[in-house]
Formats: C-alpha cells, sequence, structure tokens
C-alpha cells in the first residue's frame, strides 16, 4: 500500500494523515464555539490585575 | 560543514527579527499575569505557533529523523502520537479544562495549578523542585545543539557559542517573559513551518514522487546492515520484528515514552492558560495539527527517505554515508574518487552490501583506515547539504536554530517560574513585595543553571551524541511518571485525594529514576551509577528488559498509585471541588449533547 512493503508503516502514514485531518475538522466544527465564559472571566481577570498590579509597583 | 556568506546574512536577520520580537513582547509585559501567562490574551495562531515550536526542538528534527533514516518509517507512529495525543487529546482533553481550571483558581504555573487544585503546597513546591532541577538536563541537550550549530556558522569556539546562544535567548525571557517568548516562538514556527515544507516537496520531487520514492525505498531492503537485521531491522518500509531489541526501542522509547510524555510537560501545559476562552483552543487545534504534521511527519519520511538518495547517489544506506569520509563523499560528488583496488573489483551489484562495507570486507585488516562510526544524528544535515540547494541549506539551518531557540527559551521561563514563584513562593511560603522583579529573578537563576550543565554535561558524559537524546527522553519520562496521573486526577476526577496525588508523584518519579538508574541501558551506561556499584552498565539480564523504557514500568505503578491511595485516603471537601470544576462540567454536559 503506498509503495510502503508493511502494513504496519501503511497504517502510520495513513493514521499520521487522518489525525491532521481529525484536527482540521474539529477546529473547522467548532470555529466559533467555546467562548460562552469568557464574560465572566474577564470580570475576574480585571479584578486580579488589579492585586497585581498593586503588587508590582 | 562550508559556512556562505548567505548563511552567515540569514542567520543574522533571523536573530535581529526574534530581538525584534522579544522587544515587543517586553513592552507588553507589566505585570506578574503578562509574564507568567502571557495576559492570557494569546491569539490562536500565536498559541498554537509557540505551542508546536516548544514541543518541536532540534533534536526532534535531526535526532529523531537520523534515528528515522535507521529504523524506517515505522517512527512515524510517533508523527501521529505526536498529533492524535500531543495536539488532538492534548487541546480538546486536557486544555480546556487545564485553562478553566486555571482560570478558576487563578493558577499561573503548572505545578501551582496541580498545587491549586489539591490544596497542597508540597506538590506546587515539589513539583517546581523537581523541574528546576532536571529540566537543565532537557534545556542542556537543547543548548548543546543550538552552540554547536552556532560555533560551526561563526568559526567560533564551543564555550563562547554557548554563552552566545544562552545569551541571546535568555534577554528576551528575563525581559519579555511568557509573550516574548510566544512572540518569538510564533515568528520562529513559522520559519521552521516553511523549511519543513519545502523540505518535503524537494525531497519527494527528486525520488519520483510520493509512490515510487516509498517504492524505492521499500526496494533497498536487502541493503539493512546485517546486526540491524539481527536486532530486528526489517527494511525501512517495515516495522522491526515484534518484540526484538529494535522494536522494543522504537515502540516503547520513541513512540510511547515521547508520544505520551508529552501530555504532562509543563511548558506545553501552561500554554492552554494563555488563551482567553476555550473557542482560540478550538482554534489552535488546526493550527497544531499542521504544524507537527510538517516538523515531525516530514522529518521522519525525509529521513527514512534519504536512504534512497544516498544509494542513488553513493551506493551506500545513510547510516554508511556518515561514516565516510567528507573528503571521500566530496571526490565521489566531483566524480575524482578513486576507489581502493579491492573494492574496485568487488562484484558491487551483487553483493547487497554497502560500497564502504565492500572495501571493509575485502581490504586486508593492516591497511585498513580507522573505523568511523556511525553517527546518526548527521544524517539529515548530510543530506540537506548534498541533495538541497544551496539556499535552503542556509534556510534550513536558520530553521533549526529556531527550533533550539524556541525549545530553549520556553524551558528557561518554566525553570524560572517553578524556582521563583512555584519553590520559592510557595513551598518555601516566602512572601514578596514584587512577584514580577522575583520571577525575572528566578528566571534569570534558572538559565545560569542550564548553562552550567549544558556546559559540564559533555564533559562529565562521554560519548557527546548521545546527551541530546539521553537528556530529552529522561526529562520527558520524568514528567510522565511523575505529572500524567496526578494530572488526569485533577481534571477529572473527584475521588482522587491530595494524599494519592503526592504519592503518585513521589513513586512515579522515584520508579522511573530507578529504571533509567539501574535497568535502562541508554540511561544508565551514561549515568555510570550502576556501573560505579554494581561493575556492569545494567541490571537487566536480558535485552528486552534492558531496552524496556521507564515510561512503561514507572507509568502503570504510578496510576496504580494513585487509585489504590485515593480509596484509602479522605476524600476532597465537596466546597473546593465545586471551585475547581466551576465551569467545566456543564462544559462537558454542552460537549456530550453536540452543543457547544
Amino acid at each position: 500500500m503506498l509503495g510502503l512493503e508493511g502494513t504496519g508503516v501503511a497504517l502510520a502514514y495513513i493514521f499520521t494523515i487522518l489525525a491532521t485531518l481529525l484536527c482540521i475538522v474539529y477546529g473547522w466544527v467548532n470555529w466559533n464555539k467555546g467562548d460562552e465564559h469568557e464574560k465572566k472571566e474577564v470580570k475576574e481577570e480585571i479584578k486580579w490585575e488589579k492585586k497585581d498590579s498593586k503588587l508590582t509597583k | 560543514m562550508e559556512i556562505s556568506l548567505l548563511m552567515i546574512i540569514t542567520v543574522v536577520i533571523y536573530l535581529l527579527a526574534t530581538a525584534i520580537f522579544g522587544y515587543i513582547g517586553y513592552k507588553q509585559t507589566a505585570n506578574s499575569s503578562d509574564f507568567l501567562v502571557a495576559g492570557r490574551k494569546q491569539h490562536p495562531m500565536i498559541m498554537a505557533l509557540s505551542y508546536g515550536a516548544t514541543f518541536i526542538s532540534t533534536s526532534a528534527i535531526v535526532g529523531f529523523g537520523g534515528a528515522a533514516a535507521s529504523m524506517g518509517m515505522g517512527m512515524l507512529w510517533l508523527t501521529f502520537l505526536n498529533i492524535f495525543v500531543g495536539i488532538f487529546i492534548a487541546f480538546v482533553y486536557f486544555g480546556k479544562r487545564t485553562r478553566k481550571m486555571g482560570h478558576s483558581l487563578d493558577a499561573h504555573t503548572f505545578p501551582e495549578l496541580m498545587g491549586r487544585r489539591y490544596e497542597s503546597r508540597f506538590i506546587q513546591g515539589a513539583s517546581g523542585l523537581l523541574i528546576f532541577i532536571f529540566m537543565p538536563l532537557y534545556a542542556g541537550a537543547v543548548m548543546i545543539g543550538g552552540a554547536v550549530f552556532l560555533q560551526q556558522v561563526f568559526g567560533i569556539n564551543y564555550e563562547v557559542a554557548l554563552l552566545f546562544f544562552a545569551a541571546i535567548t535568555a534577554v528576551y525571557v528575563v525581559f519579555g517573559g511568557m509573550k516574548g517568548v510566544m512572540y518569538t516562538d510564533a515568528f520562529q514556527g513559522a520559519i521552521m513551518f516553511i523549511g519543513m515544507a519545502i523540505l518535503l516537496v524537494f525531497t519527494y520531487v527528486k525520488l519520483g514522487g510520493v509512490i515510487t520514492a516509498h517504492e524505492k525505498l521499500t526496494a533497498l531492503a536487502p541493503m539493512v546492515p546485517a546486526g540491524m537485521a539481527k536486532a530486528g531491522h526489517q527494511g525501512w518500509t517495515s516495522m522491526p520484528k515484534f518484540a526484538s531489541p529494535m522494536w522494543m526501542s522504537l515502540v516503547t522509547t520513541l513512540v510511547m515514552g515521547v508520544g505520551l510524555g508529552v501530555l504532562a510537560q509543563p511548558q506545553l501545559s501552561v500554554r492552554f492558560m494563555t488563551v482567553k476562552s476555550n473557542k482560540e483552543l478550538n482554534r489552535a487545534v488546526i493550527i497544531g495539527g499542521i504544524f507537527i504534521l510538517m516538523m515531525t511527519g516530514v522529518a521522519f519520511t525525509v529521513g527514512a527517505l534519504s536512504n534512497v538518495y544516498f544509494v542513488e547517489k553513493y551506493k551506500m544506506i545513510s547510516l554508511d554515508v556518515t561514516k565516510t569520509d567528507p573528503a571521500v563523499l566530496k571526490a565521489m560528488d566531483e566524480g575524482t574518487y578513486i576507489p581502493p583496488k579491492e573494492e574496485q573489483t568487488a562484484p558491487a551489484k551483487t553483493v547487497p552490501v554497502t560500497a564502504v562495507k565492500a572495501a571493509e570486507a575485502t581490504a586486508p585488516a593492516a591497511a585498513k583506515p580507522p573505523e568511523r562510526k556511525a553517527v546518526p544524528d548527521n544524517i539529515i544535515p548530510i543530506y540537506i547539504a548534498k541533495a538541497m540547494p544551496e539556499w535552503f541549506t542556509a534556510l534550513f539551518m536558520v530553521t533549526l536554530l529556531a527550533a533550539a531557540m524556541s525549545t530553549l527559551s520556553s524551558q528557561f521561563h518554566t525553570m524560572g517560574t517553578a524556582l521563583s514563584r512555584d519553590f520559592y513562593e510557595k513551598g518555601l511560603e516566602i512572601k514578596s513585595k514584587n512577584t514580577l522583579l522575583l520571577n525575572k529573578l528566578g528566571t534569570s537563576i534558572g538559565i545560569i543553571f542550564a548553562v552550567v550543565v549544558a556546559w559540564l554535561l559533555p564533559k562529565a558524559l562521554e560519548g557527546g551524541s548521545n546527551i541530546i537524546a539521553i537528556g530529552t527522553s529522561l526529562f520527558f519520562g520524568l514528567c510522565a511518571t511523575a505529572f500524567i496521573p496526578m494530572y488526569i486526577g485533577a481534571l477529572y476526577s473527584k475521588t482522587v485525594t491530595k494524599t494519592a496525588a503526592i504519592a503518585s508523584f513521589l513513586i512515579g518519579s522515584l520508579t522511573s529514576l530507578f529504571w533509567m538508574t539501574f535497568f535502562h541501558t541508554k540511561e544508565s551506561a551514561a549515568l555510570k551509577i550502576c556501573k560505579f556499584i554494581f561493575n556492569k552498565d545494567t541490571l537487566a539480564a536480558n535485552p528486552v528488559i534492558a531496552t524496556l523504557d521507564p515510561i512503561v514500568v514507572a507509568l502503570p505503578v504510578s496510576f496504580i498509585v494513585i487509585v489504590v491511595v485515593s480509596l484509602m485516603t479522605k476524600k476532597t471537601e465537596e466546597k473546593h471541588l465545586k471551585k475547581c470544576f466551576e465551569g467545566i462540567e456543564k462544559l462537558a454536559a454542552k460537549t456530550a449533547k453536540g452543543g457547544k
């Protein structure tokens, strides 16, 4: 298969490409998902940054 | 290596660009959060490239590419794990929870996340100390590679090259913090991507296309040296014989050891905390997957295919090319090489051995030149120099420098924060008025320590070329066994207790160190402790045990310990668990339903 003698190596070649495709498809499908906590986290961060800036000064 | 003006100019331009990106990071670093987790607002492209460039060091390209040239394309299983485990599983199943939990607990480093999750000052302090002590071995390995490169390009001595290399990287890590590291990483990652993409296309085109190149490599199977065939080698497009020493080395050490070890690398995990939401991680999966394919996928494929090129050009396999005097190769390139008399009479076409082997077999012992050792690390550089155009050699050399610097900068950063924030501030409970300054100071101490290690390592251990591989695998193996069970428990289980996490951390790391010191010959022979006590390189009675990677032994032990001790010890308070898993369970439920 693919000019490769052993099935073990041919599978590694194919799985490597499939794994990359999985990453591409996953990222594509979920491109705009996953920012539901953002607003709350930004508020928390502003609080932490104020505290941190005081410590740094 | 012949150094051209083009190469020097390319390196100088690259270094200037790196300095500019480091300076931008410095200008944007105002507080600890910026210094430690890049303000938690990084672009997915920068995050993914930084993760990938940190992940892939020069040894992954040159060292492991050379390993693929000797062991064959079975190494692609490591690329599969690099992408599937190192990117997909890491980002989707570890990254999202790490980011959210890191945010909920206001954690800024990997040990801090573990320490806060398990409410243990010991875990944070001891993890920081473990990283600070052992990471210099890995950083030293990367630094040696970079310093040797600069030594060759600028014709300076090793010590000066080492200091120069460490100093450039140190400046932007100490001043630019995580932002400086990530911006330069992304720039270096882009160079690496371009370099490797060109290498792949050139190689396949040169060898007649994808399938033809593979078929030519398959046809070389009869040229496998007898010693390697005995160890299990069955040709470059076949896996080694099951359970043979070569199979053990390929599957347990290279594929599993490095492929799984990546999950608990503190310098990589901390990057999940540098983006503001899971959306960035979703997007980064695409870039990360393609980037790693172009790094190790290309290095292993081209490494194995270099055999075809060298057999067509010199009638010898890649390993034998590294044994051949460069002057002989040059003479062969120019067509002025006159083989010794014995070699001329040897029936080259009917004897399936290399030209060098043929000469060795027939030359009288007294007249034989001293045997040169095969150096797999030299295969990729020789292939680049011989098979690629000169302009590409310059680009590829910068690619390697970028790979070394991007890994090193993150190592410096992680070591420094492990010392200052995790060990000093938390472990020893010493409060500091200016945490940003303390982090910069910790990073500086970490860098000095790593430079000393890189300077002493080649002097302390014999066989310099092995140091890079040993330093890398030792740190990967140790992190895997010390951190993976505790990390999975932290992100996915409410029943894993603080005592269990501590027990797993201690027993996992000690088992791993014990196996490396007394059984796994690759490390035990170099460390020499086994030799000193028992007067032999390994206590393993048979070669299969001696080649069994520490991760295969210590990781199951570490997992068993965490499960058993969790069942026997006091559960974590519900209130704390609620805080840790805030936002995570809702997300998991939505994911299961196919929503966000």
